[in-house]
């Protein structure tokens, strides 16, 4: 069972797209998994042929539990298959869901069968570790013993448990609720944010779109929203210092960028799904993609990559709404860029005072990884950027 | 004739299923009230035009807005 974000804990099997003898790729969707952010398409990160699955269907199990053996090419399967979490070398959770990131994955320790102390969720650990508990004196309460973040909580001396979960039947949307307080309370307690904020005129970028989409069927028009998403892309293939993740103490930069789109559902509740290797797209190309996450965020058929590779988020409050947001983070990233709708003002160019569409862009940075200096950078480089749309 | 309305509903809620076409007032508006965002209105831009070839451009977004209007403007645009 894949880690699918910092605070994922379990994800219950509602399906399996191979069967045993299955030739599979690297990148292949193998399984899908609900969790609290919805169901999730799991990819394989090892190419083989699936030996046998483990996991029953409708199961809940906890990260790092293995769902699946698959057999490298030339391998002999396993003498005897492993009824409980085992050090296989093959199995799909040997390896965390983001290992072909240069940045290493964001939880390292998933499998909890590494070696590296009693099997643990990746929440259990990083809590135990803020309590200062030491996790071979707690008992797990997960499959296999496994301890999860409630074992951390009961285990705390004394009164100071606030955050213990009540692990209740809530709908989809308070499930979700639940997995966004848990983000985005890690990111306030663990980043030390800060902020950079400029206005930018984005009337030429909006006059190139309407002369472009004039002449498009609607099925090839682009918003302003995918021009957003690929300066920021630009921008932070530049900016390196705001592209990657803050893992285990330390900052390591992406060599892609993988902007993560947040989406908001209808109904309540917000995704933010990674467009992978941006870097590499046109504009429309940009565009097609966006549409395509937006749709499947909604029909809730995200892939495990896309929720776990985003490198640095882009949230944009569209056409209408508040002119400035201020943005948090997403852990393990280390920035977000928050653009505000377009507003009408009166703005300077040259010597004269002209009506013209600007948008609010704040940057929400992590002071751990950077500095002012190099986030008023990427706020200057994406305000050229935006000034040159059909160089986009 | 075309029922222009239902099939506008029809396409408005295969983008938003949560919206209960019986619940939808005629004059209420896709984003301001429905909170459609702007790439709901393109996708339903596009249903619009793949069901009935009707071009949309962008100017007239605010003529298919509501119940109302999109029912008056396909009514005249597929027409004709």
């Amino acid at each position: 069972m894949p880690s699918l974000g910092a605070d994922m804990e379990a994800g219950k099997l509602v399906e399996w797209s191979v069967q045993p003898g299955d030739q599979v790729n690297r990148g292949d969707v193998v399984a899908v998994v609900e969790t609290q952010k919805g169901a999730i398409e799991i990819e394989i990160f090892e190419s083989g042929t699936v030996h046998e699955l483990i996991a029953e269907l409708g199961a809940e199990l906890p990260v790092g539990a293995p769902l699946a053996v698959i057999l490298a090419e030339g391998e002999a399967p396993p003498a005897e298959a492993p009824a409980a979490p085992e050090p296989v070398q093959e199995d799909m959770t040997a390896q965390s869901p983001a290992d072909d990131i240069t940045a290493p994955p964001p939880t390292p320790d998933i499998a909890p069968h590494a070696g590296a102390g009693p099997a643990a969720s990746p929440a259990a650990r990083v809590r135990a570790h803020e309590l200062g508990l030491d996790l071979s004196a707690i008992t797990g309460s997960g499959p296999g013993g496994v301890i999860v973040l409630a074992d951390v909580e009961v285990a705390v001396p004394g009164p100071a448990r606030p955050q213990a979960r009540t692990g209740g039947t809530g709908s989809a949307v308070d499930e979700m609720r639940k997995a966004i307080a848990a983000a985005m309370t890690r990111s306030k307690q663990s980043i030390p944010h800060f902020y950079l904020s400029e206005t930018i005129d984005v009337q030429p970028a909006m006059d190139y779109l309407a002369a472009l989409n004039a002449d498009r069927p609607p099925p090839e028009r682009v918003l302003l929203g995918a021009l957003f998403v690929r300066a920021a892309t630009r921008a932070a293939a530049k900016i390196k210092v705001m592209n990657g993740h803050f893992t285990d103490g330390a900052f390591r930069p992406a060599d892609r960028v993988n902007p993560g789109v947040a989406v908001a559902l209808r109904g309540g509740g917000l995704v933010a799904p990674a467009l992978m290797d941006a870097q590499d797209m046109t504009l429309d190309q940009t565009m097609s993609g966006m549409r395509d996450l937006v749709t499947r965020a909604r029909a809730g058929r995200l892939r495990s990559s896309e929720m776990t590779q985003g490198t640095i988020t882009i949230s944009s409050l569209g056409e209408t709404g508040a002119e400035a947001m201020t943005g948090v983070i997403f852990p393990p990233q280390v920035a977000l860029v928050g653009i505000g709708a377009p507003h009408r003002r009166p703005w300077v160019v040259g010597d004269a005072v002209v009506p013209r569409h600007v948008v609010t862009l704040t940057l929400s940075a992590d002071h751990r990884v950077s500095d002012g200096r190099q986030v008023a950078r990427f706020i200057s480089e994406f305000e050229t950027l935006m000034s040159e749309p059909e160089a986009l | 004739m075309t029922d222009f309305r239902a099939a506008y509903l029809e396409e408005l809620t295969n983008i938003a299923p949560d919206i209960d076409p019986d619940t939808v007032g005629d004059d209420e508006h896709i984003q301001d009230d429905l909170e459609l965002d702007s790439m709901d209105v393109l996708n339903l831009v596009m249903a619009l035009h793949k069901r009935f070839g009707v071009d949309i451009p962008e100017a007239d977004y605010p003529r298919i807005a509501t119940v109302a209007l999109a029912t008056r403007y396909l009514e005249s645009h597929v027409a004709s």
